[in-house]
């Protein structure tokens, strides 16, 4: 997705000063609804060590091609970033960030793409669980 | 807009968490469980009885989708509905890891469904006997998906008791479609629900000993218009 990249700067032009305006959720992904990766609800994500750049202080400058990452990252990108330090599914990053689940599938594809997240496998993808699953499944909720 | 830090009431990070969290080499295999059912009948309850963490809130901001249901010439500027969904997470071992999720029963978050649906292992369709009608769009929509599903009657203190027989002849459910009753309030209950759904999975997922006989086409069942759909190409 080459075209992945822009949205997550911020924009050019002046930046509002009112810290209460909310973005309108689809402006922050272009109008895109749909990614290349396969996210599902319960799909883990995690940020790569190099990636690291979600840290508090906007002042900070990551040591990441491109420059000063940390201060042209939508905040938004900011705190998906920090809270993939630890392992993470999509629908954990979608409520604890109060972002809707098809913004942060957006966000998440677009990280992915540049390589700042790593999206694990489920281990069936959209299919349905395999007998093996199940029955781990199974005894997993036996041993409660 | 900073989601995470600005807001008061921002959900709270369930904290250290097991294990696996913090291992970014793997991540634990992960699996879904939908709960549907009408409103209030107990889906955030079922959910919060045996989670992990408290349960946490996902939203899906719905646009144009709703606008053949939603009026909004009385409301202009509005263009946005936004559905909430409650979830919890249950770490079944240590690279094992199953999701519950609560999803709305009413028929227009359809394109919701088809989201959380995906992958799932099955769905817990909850009744509450006194408005029974309530859970008809979810059987419908399971039933077209083929998703394996069962009926937990939730029962509710000074409600009557009926037999898991009555509710299957009056939600006109297959023979071998499970129905419990249970209690969400208790975690027991819940997790019997929960093993029942799983054996239900296993009974209809090929390679089984004893395969389940195909099911036919929903419309083959006499049954009220519950008129719900599955859209797996979404």
């Amino acid at each position: 997705m080459s075209t992945a990249a822009p949205a997550l700067r911020a924009p050019a032009g002046p930046v509002p000063e009112r810290p209460t305006a909310r973005v309108r959720p689809y402006s922050l992904t272009g109008g895109r609804g749909r990614c290349g990766h396969v996210l599902l609800m319960e799909t883990f994500v995690a940020a790569l060590a190099d990636a690291d750049e979600g840290r508090g202080d906007p002042g900070a400058v990551a040591a990441a091609p491109g420059g000063a990452l940390a201060s042209w990252l939508l905040p938004e990108v900011r705190a998906v970033l920090g809270l993939c330090r630890r392992l993470r599914s999509v629908a954990e990053v979608s409520a604890l960030l109060r972002m809707p689940l098809g913004v942060v599938r957006v966000l998440l594809g677009d990280l992915a793409d540049q390589g700042r997240i790593r999206v694990y496998g489920t281990g069936h993808l959209t299919g349905r669980p395999d007998r093996a699953l199940l029955e781990r499944v199974l005894s997993g909720l036996r041993r409660l | 807009m900073d989601y995470a830090d600005s807001d008061a009431t921002a959900p709270r990070d369930p904290g250290p968490g097991p294990g696996w969290q913090t291992d970014l080499s793997r991540a634990p295999a992960a699996t879904k469980i939908v709960i549907a059912g009408g409103f209030g009948v107990g889906k955030t309850t079922f959910v919060g009885s045996v989670s992990e963490i408290t349960p946490l809130r996902t939203e899906a901001v719905m646009t144009t989708a709703g606008e053949e249901v939603d009026d909004h010439t009385a409301v202009p500027a509005k263009a946005t509905t936004t559905v909430a969904m409650d979830f919890g997470r249950i770490t079944l071992d240590t690279d094992l890891v199953l999701y519950l999720f609560g999803t709305p029963g009413q028929q227009r978050f359809w394109f919701m469904w088809d989201d959380v649906v995906r992958g799932a292992i099955g769905a817990v369709v909850l009744v509450d006997t006194r408005r029974l009608a309530d859970c008809f769009p979810a059987l419908d929509y399971f039933e077209s998906c083929r998703l394996p599903y069962v009926v937990a009657v939730n029962h509710f203190e000074g409600t009557a008791r009926h037999s898991p027989e009555a509710v299957r002849e009056a939600l006109s459910l297959e023979p071998d479609v499970p129905v419990i009753t249970m209690d969400a309030r208790h975690r027991i209950t819940v997790v019997e629900t929960l093993l029942t759904l799983v054996g239900r999975a296993l009974e209809t997922t090929p390679g089984a000993v004893s395969r389940a006989v195909h099911r036919a086409a929903p419309s083959a069942a006499p049954e009220p218009s519950r008129g719900g759909r599955c859209d797996g190409s979404s």
